[in-house]
């Protein structure tokens, strides 16, 4: 099957379950949304993203209600720096669906959705450990899978494979 | 009291150490420690071509190497709009049930070793043996198989190979009941297990836990049959569930699966199309040797392959496939060069371990060992 070019038009989205359901709920939300290889990612302004996440979960056609993953992508040296990404699952409709938030390079902070779903305690901590992106109102952010005390955020870019030595 | 149980102790499986807080022989909280194993495969594989990244994938889960391999190429596989022969997808699945039969067989004998059933461990790892044999058969590799390759599979395979597996389809479901007759209606092993660290669908669904730690809270969802991938689509097969949510529950679901698995089995060795086992994509998959030493495009091809690789179209995927622990999925960013940008590997087990803690708090410091053995852990995938 050669590749569908990917589909950028939030108009011709609409009709997404989860694209509909943030478009009626605040378009302000929604940055944008791209349909790719049959895999839908939706753009989410940064401080919406723990509302957002509710709204989903709470959906009465299609409930969101499953996190698979939370993991992050960084795009150094462009801006915005690091890209959050939500892997979403609805257990009763057998759909997926990708949620994104974008992030300065400098500090980059947002708001954890472990109090919607408590999976993305691990998740968090290990975005945290590896991309040094912080979750405000995370229960417990240590690091996860790194010594308490390494320096730097190996999964960064601008971090060498072999390490610092 | 603050007890520490790990990292070397033998029922954590691994390099785990759970920090429990214990009032007498009472769970007050447990706080899971990780991260001993981690070696960074994930930066690791940045730095890799995308065919180079099929031998780490062995690495993360080393109970189910076929599992990781085959989500990794369906990811890279989608990247790239490949379309693949009904022969490698039937083998796939043919290996993947195989692969979850075999660590569906250490597990049960490691979690009933540590309970304290012994001979259950020498039944398993005697059938194991076998799968390990086919699998050395197949791919040269006992464990490291590295047999999934982008575009299709590593070689043909062997002669006899399909008289061997089918061989073993016919005596497995014999050797199953030898377990279950060691163990399901033993009463010491009920007491062990029934009642044991219970989660309840809703708590296992927002703890992000899947596969059996999910079906054996009563939740029916199984990627291969709700989002089939590989030509799942083509296999009959029931999806076993429990209701309890307890120890027994979960054992009850895996024990299930492998009857089920080696049905499969036995469905692909029936079924198994002719054809080739690659697809049509000279710029991504290497020749055969006999091509090579006679055509001067594929000698080319090799070398480009080789020495280069080959550029992934820009995009990302997340692909995801029911190994044996539960949902395992591979996100895959391509910018268009010969490496990958990023790929992050969604563990089973890291979600699952986060239910351990509710599945015993409050309960006997015994219990921990069963709940530890009935969630499947393994710690290569936790800590990658």
């Amino acid at each position: 099957m050669p590749l569908q070019p990917a589909i950028t038009d939030l108009e011709q989205l609409k009709n997404h379950p989860a694209v509909a359901k943030l478009m009626a709920w605040n378009p302000a939300a929604v940055e944008g949304a791209k349909f790719d290889r049959d895999e839908m990612s939706i753009y989410l302004e940064r401080s919406c993203i723990r509302d957002a996440c509710v709204l989903l979960r709470e959906d009465a056609d299609c409930p969101f209600n499953y996190l698979a993953d939370v993991t992050c992508v960084d795009w150094f040296p462009s801006e915005p720096r690091f890209e959050v990404v939500y892997h979403l699952l609805s257990i009763s409709r057998k759909e997926r669906v990708r949620l994104k938030v974008r992030l300065e390079g400098s500090s980059p902070a947002l708001d954890s959705v472990t109090a919607v779903w408590p999976a993305a305690n691990y998740f968090e901590r290990e975005v945290f450990d590896l991309f040094g992106v912080r979750f405000s109102g995370h229960p417990y952010l240590r690091r996860l899978l790194m010594p308490e005390d390494w320096e730097g955020h190996p999964l960064r870019k601008d971090y060498p494979v072999e390490g610092y030595r | 009291m603050i007890l520490n149980m790990g990292p070397h102790h033998p029922s954590t499986h691994g390099v785990l150490r759970l920090i429990l807080e214990i009032d007498g022989e009472n769970i007050v909280r447990i706080m899971p420690d990780i991260g001993y194993l981690h070696t960074g495969i994930e930066k690791t594989c940045e730095a890799k071509f995308y065919q180079q990244v099929v031998p780490l994938t062995d690495r993360i889960d080393y109970l189910c190497p076929l599992t990781n391999n085959l989500c990794y190429v369906l990811a890279v596989e989608k990247l790239l709009g490949l379309e693949i022969p009904p022969k490698a997808q039937w083998m796939r699945v043919m290996l993947n049930e195989l692969t979850r039969i075999n660590s569906h067989l250490v597990w049960l004998g490691t979690h009933a070793l540590d309970i304290g059933a012994m001979t259950v461990f020498l039944y398993c790892f005697r059938e194991r043996e076998d799968i390990l044999r086919l699998f050395e058969m197949v791919s040269g590799q006992r464990m490291m198989t590295s047999y999934f390759r982008i575009g299709g599979l590593a070689l043909e395979p062997p002669l006899g190979f399909f008289e061997r597996v089918q061989d073993f389809a016919k005596r497995f479901p014999s050797k199953v009941d030898e377990y279950e007759n060691l163990l399901t209606g033993n009463p010491i092993w009920g007491m062990r297990t029934k009642g044991v660290a219970r989660i309840t669908a809703e708590d296992a669904i927002l703890l992000g836990a899947s596969g059996p730690t999910l079906r054996g809270s009563g939740v029916d969802f199984d990627l291969r049959r709700d989002i089939p991938y590989s030509g799942y689509e083509n296999f009959k097969f029931k999806v076993p569930v429990s209701q309890d949510g307890d120890v027994f529950a979960r054992y009850m679901c895996r024990v299930q699966e492998m009857r089920e698995s080696i049905a499969m089995v036995q469905q692909a060795v029936d079924g198994m199309p002719e054809g080739p086992i690659k697809a049509v994509a000279p710029k991504v998959i290497l020749p055969d040797r006999e091509m090579m030493k006679t055509q001067m495009e594929a000698l080319i091809y090799h070398f480009k392959i080789i020495t280069e690789g080959f550029a992934v179209p820009a995009g990302e995927v997340y692909q995801a496939v029911e190994s044996p622990r539960g949902e395992m999925g591979y996100y895959v960013v391509s910018d268009g060069t010969a490496k990958p940008y990023r790929i992050h590997m969604r563990s089973a087990c890291l979600a699952n371990l986060q239910a351990l803690p509710s599945m015993c708090e409050g309960r006997l410091l015994a219990d921990v060992v069963a709940a530890i053995g009935s969630i499947d852990i393994v710690l290569g995938e936790i800590d990658r």
